[in-house]
């Protein structure tokens, strides 16, 4: 089942997130990417309901993008996630969306930052987040291995050790992550950590 | 109970003369309405009987050469199979195929509505709609209607100007793409099958016979599935089908059955 998470560097924050499509008993697809980029320096990643979480992500960027725009200026980190808190929380008493949300960012001023947002639109700012049946290993191996101002190296390290334990632990554990990363060179993909390939020759 | 009708009851003298526009009009219904206390649950039943083509095996894959899409013809209610020829493959233009599993009426009426407006967009830009664009104007219809009780699980399968296309798209809104899925009751079977036999570089010979192979193996083990396992390919010259079997001769052909050595034979009880 669903594993998605995330945690601040020394420079940088990371996200990571299972790449599974689940439908009851059935796994459609296995490299399903649920973190997207959502402007140069931001990413958020997205666990819940399929058809929400697409429509959601994708309406977040489409307004992120839109502010840009009209304003020149892109949206701080912070600015985004209260914008993401507030969309969903409106949304909240009349179709709710079934999406929890991280969304990690790098600014100028306050460099490398990471917001929990839950399905009932309260907003944290945290140092390491999580959610999913992954959160119960990933946030006690965080709680026990993470300390402030990472390495990357570090932090590749340590988004590893959680990736081993929910694959050796969890009954309904994904075989695919993807880890993407975002620092003052922008957001980006880092890497997959991948048990099944989806098709042997994918590229048609 | 007896439904209280007297809400029915003509108020047409209270307004004058009599018109053609309106005489008959509020009359009482002249049929008889259902002996029940609760109509609205009788009504929530009726409809409950209705809903069709539930158990289904569709699957479709991209290869070298394109996409191949295949389906069973059955249609169930519970069950009682109500049809053995139902075409489970929807043909929305020469390029596109799209998939039915879940409710037969909104899969056919949303891919008949898909149809048009993909028509439209290629009135409109002068060049056919890619596989992407229309599975997302699909996608977003359906979302739309999330938790209104619409029943469609599909895939849509075409060539477009970047080639083979296939993307998953369920009344829950979700939307996949991908290179190989399989919808409906039978489907576990079917992957079972599709994923043991596929390789990116088959012909489309071997990826027909891959495909009839996974629908016949899930009608075999999903009772909800059977009938015809139609095989329909879509190539850089728009779909084509290329046959469509009864499973029932299919088994013969896939499920050879060994004559068994005989154990034991019945013999004369001796000196009788």
């Amino acid at each position: 089942m669903e594993c998605v998470f995330g945690l601040v560097g020394n420079g940088f924050a990371i996200l990571v997130a299972d790449t599974s499509a689940v439908h009851s008993i059935l796994v459609h697809k296995s490299n399903e990417d649920k973190i997207m980029v959502l402007d140069s320096h931001k990413l958020i990643a997205a666990s819940g309901e399929p058809g929400d979480r697409v429509q959601f992500t994708e309406f977040i960027q489409k307004n992120v993008a839109l502010y840009q725009f009209r304003n020149g200026i892109p949206l701080t980190t912070a600015a985004a996630a209260n914008f993401t808190r507030g969309e969903l929380a409106t949304a909240l008493r009349k179709n709710p969306y079934m999406v929890n949300i991280l969304l990690a960012g790098y600014d100028k001023e306050t460099g490398p930052s990471l917001y929990y947002i839950d399905y009932i639109a309260s907003l944290h700012k945290v140092e390491k987040g999580s959610f999913g049946y992954g959160s119960y290993f990933s946030l006690s191996m965080m709680d026990r291995h993470y300390h402030s101002g990472m390495s990357l190296e570090e932090a590749i390290d340590l988004v590893d050790k959680c990736i081993l334990e929910i694959r050796s632990r969890l009954v309904v554990a994904p075989p695919n992550f993807v880890i993407k990363i975002v620092d003052k060179d922008g957001a980006r993909e880092y890497a997959w950590r991948e048990s099944v390939k989806d098709t042997p020759a994918a590229s048609a | 109970m007896k439904l209280d009708t007297s809400g029915f009851e003509s108020t047409a003298p209270l307004f004058g003369a009599s018109s053609e526009l309106r005489d008959g009009f509020s009359n009482a219904p002249s049929f008889d309405l259902p002996v029940t206390a609760d109509f609205d649950e009788f009504q929530k039943e009726a409809k409950a009987t209705l809903k069709h083509a539930k158990g289904t095996t569709t699957l479709a894959f991209i290869f070298k050469e394109g996409v191949m899409v295949a389906a069973d013809s059955r249609a169930s209610m519970g069950g009682y199979i109500s049809s053995q020829s139902v075409k489970k493959i929807i043909e929305i233009n020469p390029y596109m195929l799209g998939t039915m599993a879940g409710g037969a009426a909104d899969c056919q009426f949303w891919h008949r509505n898909l149809g048009i407006k993909c028509r439209l967009h290629e009135l409109a830009n002068k060049r056919r709609i890619s596989v992407t664009g229309a599975s997302k104007l699909l996608a977003n219809i359906l979302y739309s209607y999330r938790g209104m009780g619409l029943s469609v699980g599909t895939m849509i399968a075409g060539w477009d100007e970047t080639g083979p296309g296939l993307y998953y798209v369920d009344s829950e809104g979700g939307r996949l793409k991908g290179t190989r899925f399989s919808v409906g009751s039978g489907s576990p079977y079917a992957y079972g099958v599709l994923d043991s036999g596929y390789q990116f570089d088959m012909s489309v010979d071997e990826a027909a016979e891959l495909a009839r192979r996974a629908i016949y193996h899930a009608t075999f083990r999903d009772a909800a599935s059977g009938g015809v396992a139609s095989v329909y390919y879509v190539g850089p010259n728009g779909w084509k089908k290329l046959s469509g079997d009864d499973v029932g001769e299919l088994h013969y052909k896939y499920y050879p059955v060994m004559p068994s050595t005989v154990e034991q034979e019945m013999v004369e009880v001796a000196g009788q």
